[in-house]
């Protein structure tokens, strides 16, 4: 196995088109323990954190612009961008200790394929989109179309993420992601829940609810963002969000929890995202 | 906080001095075993077998000998065949199978290369052709009727020798008439409860280096609790004589109990042999937890009668430890444990039973911890049933001097009463229970232990002192063997060099284990210092010109009311005794080897502040106070150390620490991401009360500290959980899915 | 310090890492695939960093890469070309114990002492960064670190000390 640290995207896309079975890397926080375990070595390891703009994080034009390889610390210690997106920047505060925080990226989380990961399911919720190098050019998709399966994902193997894009969140609108963990750190998530809303005073007007490991890819829910649409979040309303959720989980029993907890856990967490996003939205993170 | 009977006057004994190893291990200097390199060593590695139960048919090693790098493999083959009545016997067959693998991860064959991922890429190639074995992955299964047997070589101890059995120990213990006094009791309490296997989790995995020479004489460097241990392992899994091995101790990374046992050294002892070079082993955290000891599961069955004004007539106990593959006694001593409260009438049924699961170790008061979750969940019921404090039932009942244990010995001078007078004075109980949280307490016990130890004090020319003892040093016990020597000899606490001596420089100690080495290795070390004193005053005598037996060892000198003038006469320090030691017969030096009778038990109380999240059942812990006796604490703040570290394990067992197990006896968790230990951010500040009751057979008063608080901490979660839900959880760990679970059956 | 296509063609060539460790610069061998730990330990030859599980779960790997936290298990090798480095052995500045080691000194913060190291540089980072964090942010901050002998109490409160006495400083 190589290690190869290119400074550029071209250079990255030929280092992968030229070495078949070659993988990229940012973090490594999930690659290491893979290969450990058992996991066949690539060809060539990719390290991205050398390429400027994949280590970048700015905001212009309606949206901020996130590096696929910035380590995840960077954008929880970005006070305007936290601001914006606290459920976002909680999420991908959530991803390990400060040691793999100053590692793990938004693109590795991702990639990873994770049905559990932290950091995806407030970024679907934001319609955020992957701008993702191929060998013949740059192609942008919805986060929610990347990852197709647990460890699969829609890109192909000579590309890879270079960075994402979230468009500024309407006035009057707050994000929040909860997850379970039976300890309070260290964990990967058990059940997963982020929700957006948009508020008119004390109505909502726009919905977005994901749930992370409760099925084989992140979920969205469109029975709870129908229930919240319109609502003022009275007890019957979240009472149909917890339902909703529930209803929407297709869990595995494992050594992380059962199906039985994941399921009522769900309902539980979309709830109380939706408080915490509703008080976000009125009063600003 | 310390609450002490009748403070003595020592003047360095109950001090807090930086730690003499202390130095080293902030910087980044102190040596553990894994830091250690010898030149021209090899790596090793282990072929493990990937079946709970399966006989090994063949072992084809030919590719992995032809792989780069590769010096030697060893198999089952290149062991002897101990005799069964050798007490190493399952322990030789533990560290590599013959014939039998007896659990997932059983070591099966050894590699020594140039590198580790040579050693590790060529033990993946060596070929195992298996018959696989009915596997036997529970208690129940184990000592069902018709049971498979889980090791064909095991046979029930203390019984005339039979067929080979599931059961190990097999303990009745009965006194009174317990079904008459449950038939007469006000108020009879029984509960079901069972725990699952959990792992000492020291954070530091096993590692050793070893050469063996043309000559075969054997050097070891390992990290491990009892060097005298290793050394006779080693010697007797290889057939060798005691004296070809000589072991030296690293630093050690944590223990527990668990590095009471050996599993690597023996291996690179013969790889080093077979390669003439040195041949390095360090597990991986993985290896750890698939093929190192656990604590035993259980199952426990407890019921307990009292009357109307809270006295506890009688317990009638079952208890069943599933302790892996091998023999061990877990039962027996679970029943052991069992001694807390006056119980005029018992009866306590416990067994040992076997599983195709990895080979228990000795964790922190062993077996203790599962029988005082379950009793001490039961008296918790019988206070709420009779609406008794739970502090005052326990005051009522406790087991004072004289009174006996489950296994009919009386116990000597303890501090129950005074532990629990401790709490019910402290100012976490005398708080009112925060607003949404619940509290909880409950009591442990642990007998602790003698053994032999042994203490060499070396005076050196300048007046300083080395104190050499064969104890490792675990948690700091190198500055209590010197405070315990400054306080005797009398000169300061820096002035004196603790250091842990290899095998062949101190005389035979046990393993630092069952919270022996302050009392036990402390006792010679005072010994050796008296011996020396005797002969500091001789000395001081001729130099004097007096009498010895005019002559007093007083603050470090000898005093002499015929020298010098004056009423206590001019003192001669230990510094101007040494400076003149050539003169006065050559080099001071004693040593004292002892069985150290009298171990002073040592109970605890804790007491938890807890919330619980009703829609998820986390359990957050907001309040902690461990009480405990302490006899006299040397150093206060390693005793303390003790407290804490055995309070938060005992949490982490409580709440999430568990082996998960699939279907094929699998460990489905074998990581730190998934064997979850407590993280700081799960804990609150873990507040202590030392109580010295000071412990008769000790120049010191000294009991032993270190295991005593793991136990309470199950039960006193537990008792906090029923007072916060009204949810009697009865399954080590209350994790959230297990309490969500029991949350969601009560509102049904 | 990029991987042309002649480079990726040799198998098992050692790379040359060139970095600042503890203030030295320094040079190493080593093969892509070993993680930084192990070359630390092994090719370096420090042994402060300790491997307590190889997966980035326990936190006795802690070294400050660019003065940020880091589990050194989890960074290949190659990775440190360039970057300033520093493990527990660079803490101290000569004779003088960092605030953090005499603190976990006087406060009996260490038992076995395997763990030390890296608590101490995350810590360090965690007070580098927020000079008086309270105990929750403390906790949260050491997270990342197992300590299986303390309970984490002196720990705790040994850095609370420290944070003290640097501000005074």
């Amino acid at each position: 196995m190589k290690y190869a640290a290119p400074t550029t995207v071209d250079e990255a896309r030929s280092l992968l088109a030229d070495n078949p079975g070659s993988r990229v890397f940012a973090g490594a926080t999930d690659l290491i323990p893979q290969m450990r375990s058992g996991r066949p070595e690539p060809a060539v390891l990719v390290d991205l954190k050398r390429i400027d703009q994949l280590m970048a994080v700015s905001h212009g034009e309606g949206k901020w612009t996130i590096g696929a390889a910035t380590p995840t610390a960077d954008l929880t210690r970005n006070g305007a961008f936290s601001g914006m997106f606290p459920g976002i920047s909680e999420g991908a505060g959530l991803i390990g200790s400060d040691q793999i925080q100053n590692r793990s990226s938004l693109g590795g989380n991702l990639c990873n394929g994770s049905p559990a990961a932290d950091s995806v399911p407030a970024l679907i919720a934001a319609d955020a989109r992957a701008v993702i190098a191929s060998s013949d050019g740059t192609r942008t998709v919805a986060v929610a179309e990347v990852v197709t399966g647990p460890g699969q994902t829609s890109l192909a193997d000579d590309e890879f993420i270079v960075e994402f894009e979230i468009d500024d969140a309407p006035a009057n609108t707050g994000d929040a992601y909860l997850r379970m963990i039976p300890r309070t750190e260290m964990d990967i998530a058990v059940v997963g829940a982020a929700v957006r809303l948009t508020m008119d005073g004390d109505t909502v007007t726009d919905a977005s609810v994901v749930l992370g490991a409760v099925a084989p890819t992140a979920v969205r829910v469109p029975d709870a963002e129908a229930a919240l649409v319109g609502s003022r979040l009275d007890d019957d309303t979240l009472a149909a969000v917890s339902a909703a959720a529930s209803a929407a989980c297709n869990p595995i029993d494992d050594k992380r929890g059962t199906i039985e907890y994941r399921t009522q856990v769900a309902g539980v967490l979309a709830k109380r995202a939706a408080v915490i996003a509703a008080d976000r939205a009125q009063n600003g993170a | 906080m310390t609450a002490t009977e009748h403070p003595p006057a020592y003047k360095y004994v109950g001090t807090r001095p930086i730690r003499h190893d202390g130095y080293d291990k902030v910087i980044g200097k102190a040596r553990f075993a894994a830091d250690l390199n010898l030149p021209g060593q090899l790596h090793g590695a282990i072929h493990r077998s990937p079946h709970a139960h399966a006989k090994i048919l063949s072992i084809d090693t030919s590719a992995a000998e032809a792989m780069p790098g590769v010096k030697v493999v060893v198999t089952g083959d290149d062991f002897p065949a101990l005799d069964p009545k050798n007490p190493n016997f399952d322990l030789a067959a533990n560290i590599i199978a013959r014939g039998v693998a007896y659990y997932h991860g059983h070591a099966i064959a050894a590699v020594a290369a140039n590198t580790k991922p040579e050693a590790q890429a060529a033990a993946a190639a060596i070929k195992v052709e298996y018959e696989l074995l009915p596997a036997v992955l529970s208690i129940d299964e184990s000592m069902a009727d018709g049971a498979p047997l889980v090791n064909e070589t095991n046979h029930t101890k203390f019984v005339p020798p039979g067929e080979p059995s599931n059961l190990s120990t097999i303990t009745n213990l009965d006194r009174g008439d317990v079904d008459d006094a449950l038939a007469a009791a006000d108020v009879v309490i029984e509960r079901e409860f069972d725990c699952a296997h959990v792992h000492q989790g020291y954070i530091e995995p096993h590692a050793c280096v070893v050469d063996t020479g043309p000559d075969g004489k054997t050097s070891v460097w390992c990290s491990s609790q009892g060097h005298f241990r290793v050394r006779s392992m080693t010697a007797d899994v290889l057939g060798w004589d005691k004296s070809r091995v000589k072991v030296t101790p690293a630093e050690i990374g944590g223990g527990f109990g668990g590095k009471t046992t050996v599993y690597l050294e023996p291996l690179a002892a013969r790889l080093s042999e077979k390669a003439g070079k040195p041949v390095k082993m360090v597990m991986s955290r993985e290896e750890v937890l698939r093929a190192t000891g656990p604590a035993p599961e259980a199952k426990m069955k407890i019921k307990i009668g009292a009357t109307n004004d809270g006295e506890l007539t009688a317990i009638d106990g079952w208890m069943a430890y599933g302790v892996g593959a091998f023999g061990d006694m877990a039962g027996l001593i679970g029943a052991m444990s069992v001694a807390s409260y006056k119980f005029p009438n018992l009866r306590m049924e416990t067994y040992t039973a076997l599983t195709n699961t990895p080979k228990s170790a000795a964790y922190r008061a062993p077996s203790a911890p599962h029988a005082a979750f379950a009793i001490e969940s039961v008296v918790d019921e019988v206070a709420l049933e009779l609406g008794m404090d739970p502090i005052e039932l326990r005051l009522k009942n406790a087991a004072v001097e004289g009174d006996l244990t489950a296994m009919g010995m009386p116990h000597p001078r303890v501090g129950l009463v005074e532990c629990l007078e401790a709490l019910k004075a402290s100012d976490h109980y005398n708080s009112e229970v925060p607003e949404g949280a619940a509290r909880g307490v409950a009591v442990g016990f642990w007998f602790n232990i003698g053994e032999e130890s042994s203490a060499t004090v070396n005076l050196n020319e300048d007046g300083t002192a080395t104190v050499l003892t064969g104890s490792p040093d675990i948690g700091g016990s190198r500055a209590s063997m010197a405070l315990m020597a400054a306080e005797r000899l009398g000169i300061d606490v820096y002035s004196i060099t603790p250091v842990v001596a290899d095998t062949e420089a101190v005389g035979f100690t046990d393993v630092t284990e069952g919270s022996r080495a302050t009392f036990a290795t402390g006792k010679a070390v005072v010994q050796a210092c008296d011996m020396i004193i005797d002969e500091l005053k001789k000395r001081a005598a001729s130099i004097m010109s007096v009498d010895v037996d005019q002559v007093a060892w007083v603050d470090g000198a000898a005093v002499s009311a015929g020298h010098g003038g004056g009423e206590g006469g001019e003192p001669l320090t230990l510094a101007a005794i040494t400076a003149q030691a050539k003169r006065t017969g050559g080099p001071l030096t004693a040593t004292a080897s002892l069985n150290a009778a009298g171990a002073g038990p040592s109970f605890a109380v804790h007491c938890a502040d807890i919330s619980v999240d009703e829609e998820t059942g986390v359990v957050s812990v907001l309040r902690y106070t461990a009480v405990q006796d302490a006899g006299t604490a040397i150093h206060p703040s390693y005793v303390e150390g003790q407290f804490q570290g055995g309070s938060v394990q005992g949490i982490g067992w409580a709440l999430n620490e568990e082996y998960i197990y699939n279907a094929d006896g699998v460990m489905d968790n074998a990581s730190f991401l998934d064997y979850r230990i407590p993280v700081a951010s799960d804990l609150p500040l873990i507040e202590t009360i030392i109580v010295e009751v000071p412990n008769p057979a000790h120049p010191y008063g000294v009991r032993g500290v270190g295991e005593t608080g793991i136990v309470p901490p199950m039960a006193t979660i537990a008792n906090a959980i029923n007072a916060a839900t009204g949810v009697r959880m009865t399954s080590l760990p209350m994790s959230p899915p297990k309490l969500l679970s029991a949350l969601n059956k009560r509102s049904k | 310090m990029s991987l042309g296509k002649e480079m990726s063609l040799k198998k098992m060539s050692r790379t040359h890492v060139n970095c600042t460790i503890n203030g030295d610069e320094v040079d190493f061998l080593t093969t892509d695939a070993t993680s930084l730990l192990d070359a630390l330990r092994d090719e370096v030859g420090l042994t402060g960093a300790k491997e307590g599980c190889g997966t980035g779960d326990c936190g006795a790997c802690s070294v400050l890469v660019d003065g940020r936290i880091q589990c050194s298990c989890l960074i290949f090798a190659p990775e440190a070309e360039g970057r300033h480095i520093t493990t527990v052995e660079g803490m101290a500045d000569g004779e003088h114990l960092h605030p953090l080691q005499q603190t976990f000194l006087e406060g009996a913060a260490l038992q076995c002492g395997i763990c030390t190291p890296g608590f101490l540089l995350a810590a360090k980072a965690l007070l580098d960064e927020n000079p008086a964090p309270t105990e929750t942010e403390i906790r949260y901050g050491l997270a990342g670190n197992l300590c299986r002998c303390t309970g984490y109490d002196k720990i705790i409160r040994a850095v609370q000390e420290a944070a003290v006495q640097l501000k005074g400083a």
